[in-house]
């Protein structure tokens, strides 16, 4: 069984691709880009179609399968013929699946479920790495801060920081605000 | 207050449910509205099919599509309320009509005739963003008026309008049937004309409705009441020209259109730059959000949708389908709604569409009510199947 992966995420379609190649699918085409994609999956000639539900070109990919209805090789959207549970899924994680018509639902049912699996285990990993960065992003502003006070006002690091905390209390604001606040201050004054 | 969340694409004629938002409409009949953008139309249809949104933005043509089972997860969708008629912009790409050797201000008849004659040496290709939309069945209906075959003389290909412009910098489309403001953003950037406008093929084009879920409208009825309300106040707001800057201004945001204000000000005005050269053209009923009954859902402009399905071989129309059709239209829950604002509204659910050249007057229960023009470029009248 032949599938095309389209994702503007080449992480994510990485990801999928591996997983479909140890759960026995093996072939499985990754397309990036949305210029000519009709042309390329005419010559893919896929049996099922994964796809990005925030691909822009998922409206073209729907215009091909009405138009094939009359006149190519019939194709249907799987999502017509699986149960509503499942396709609230799909289209929750994101993902979007359409198959040549005919092949069968139990062939395309692991496929599906496990796109799902690995687009919301993406989207995890993303949100964790999103907030891990905002983490050690925060950080770096309060040891400048803590720098700068330690410079100006001659104290430790303990009082800097301490400073900090108790500033941001008395403001009902974050540490790290007030932190930006020293810093950009700070840069103001040397330029 | 209930939450209702709403799916929308950036276009102009998003605007009632931006003013809905933005203006507090929605907020005086008790209803908070969570507005998300959408970057394509299949998934703002497969979102509201399987509950993520409870109302959309929808094509109409899509909503009917959806209900007959021909695209998209299964869904049974009701549309109680037309968001405006027209809108639409039929665009010749610049180099198009310099291969074909039309000025950039070629009139509609010399461009059908080049594509008669094979001008241009091959298949001459539009671009329409939506298959199952009005873009694709006016361009159709256009085409086969000029005695042009829209499957064996050109082309059509869907093209998502923010994809439209490498499409014409490619040469992939020679002109283009598209929702405003992307064809005014086309026209500035020098790519293309605007030589016809959905006005001027269907003077009442159901353009984009507002489509939910059967089940949840019936789980939700005073708050759907309200909602209904708030539309229609908020589109004659959005109607009124006094507002049409404030307007443009909300609707220019980066979280809803992201274009500038004076290219949307234009389609609400219908004063269009036509050509990159600046040539401006008045459409009257360019773009029309209140007027004249506008937002009334028609069981005959369905059918008559039904119809150039059929015509081109989309689907074969069976009494089923036909029922489904009107069951999709929910002009009671409409007239349900409004009754309490005291405006007139029709007393019938259907009307012979393409009559009527100029704003007639027509029967309702209450007060004077006027029907816009409706005519078709061809003059052609459809008169549906006997009403109920």
């Amino acid at each position: 069984m032949k599938i095309v992966v389209i994702d503007l995420q080449n992480e994510r379609a990485g990801l999928i691709k591996e997983a479909l190649a140890e759960a026995g699918f093996p072939d499985v085409v990754v397309v990036a880009e949305t210029d000519r994609l009709l042309e390329r999956l005419g010559e893919l000639d896929p049996d099922a179609v994964l796809i990005d539900l925030e691909a822009p070109s998922r409206d073209m990919l729907e215009q091909m399968f009405e138009v094939s209805r009359q006149v190519k090789r019939p194709v249907a959207m799987f999502v017509d013929d699986s149960g509503e549970s499942s396709i609230a899924a799909a289209v929750e994680a994101g993902v979007g699946a359409y198959v040549v018509n005919g092949l069968a639902k139990a062939r395309i049912k692991p496929v599906m479920d496990l796109a799902i699996s690995r687009y919301n285990a993406f989207t995890r990993l993303q949100t964790e790495l999103d907030t891990a960065k905002a983490a050690l992003a925060e950080r770096k502003l309060i040891d400048r801060a803590k720098g700068i006070l330690m410079k100006m006002r001659g104290i430790e690091e303990e009082d800097a920081y301490k400073l900090l905390r108790k500033t941001a209390m008395n403001q009902n604001r974050k540490i790290a605000e007030i932190a930006e606040s020293i810093v950009t201050t700070a840069e103001l004054f040397h330029q | 207050m209930t939450e209702i969340r709403i799916g929308f694409i950036p276009l102009v004629d998003a605007a009632p449910l931006v003013a809905l938002k933005e203006l507090g409409f929605a907020r005086e009949e008790g209803i908070e509205v969570l507005l998300h953008r959408e970057i394509s139309w299949s998934n703002i249809r497969d979102k509201l099919a399987v509950g993520l949104y409870d109302g959309s933005h929808l094509l109409a043509p899509m909503a009917l599509a959806t209900n007959l089972g021909l695209a998209g997860p299964p869904a049974d969708l009701i549309v109680p309320y037309v968001l405006n008629l027209n809108g639409d912009v039929l665009c010749a790409t610049s180099a198009f009509l310099d291969a074909v050797g039309l000025p950039p201000d070629a009139g509609a008849p010399d461009i059908a005739a080049r594509i008669r004659a094979g001008t241009l040496g091959r298949t001459v290709t539009f671009g329409v963003p939506f298959f199952f939309s009005t873009h694709h069945f006016l361009l159709r209906y256009w085409l086969a008026s000029e005695g042009i075959d829209p499957d064996r003389d050109v082309r059509i290909e869907v093209i998502p309008p923010p994809l439209m412009p490498e499409a014409i910098g490619n040469g992939v489309i020679d002109g283009m049937m598209v929702g405003e403001p992307w064809g005014s953003v086309a026209i500035d950037r020098g790519e293309a004309s605007i030589f016809l406008s959905a006005t001027e093929i269907w003077a009442g084009t159901p353009e984009k409705v507002f489509g939910m879920r059967r089940s949840w409208a019936e789980a939700h009825e005073g708050a759907v009441q309200g909602l209904l309300r708030a539309l229609y106040r908020a589109s004659t707001w959005v109607q009124d020209p006094n507002n049409r800057v404030t307007l443009s201004e909300l609707l220019a945001r980066e979280a809803y259109l992201d274009v500038s204000a004076e290219v949307i000000e234009r389609a609400l005005s219908g004063e269009l730059t036509r050509t990159p050269q600046g040539i401006q053209g008045k459409t009257e009923r360019f773009m029309v959000f209140q007027d004249g009954a506008s937002s009334f859902p028609w069981l005959s402009q369905a059918l008559w949708l039904l119809t150039e399905m059929e015509r081109w071989g989309f689907v074969s129309v069976t009494p089923e389908m036909q029922r489904a059709v009107r069951n999709t239209m929910a002009p009671n829950l409409y007239r349900e709604a409004l009754t309490p604002l005291g405006i007139a509204i029709p007393s019938a659910n259907s009307k012979v569409e393409g009559a009527l050249h100029e704003s007639t007057p027509a029967a309702s229960a209450r007060g004077r009510l006027f029907l816009g023009p409706d005519a078709f470029c061809d003059g052609a009248v459809f008169d549906p199947a006997p009403s109920e």
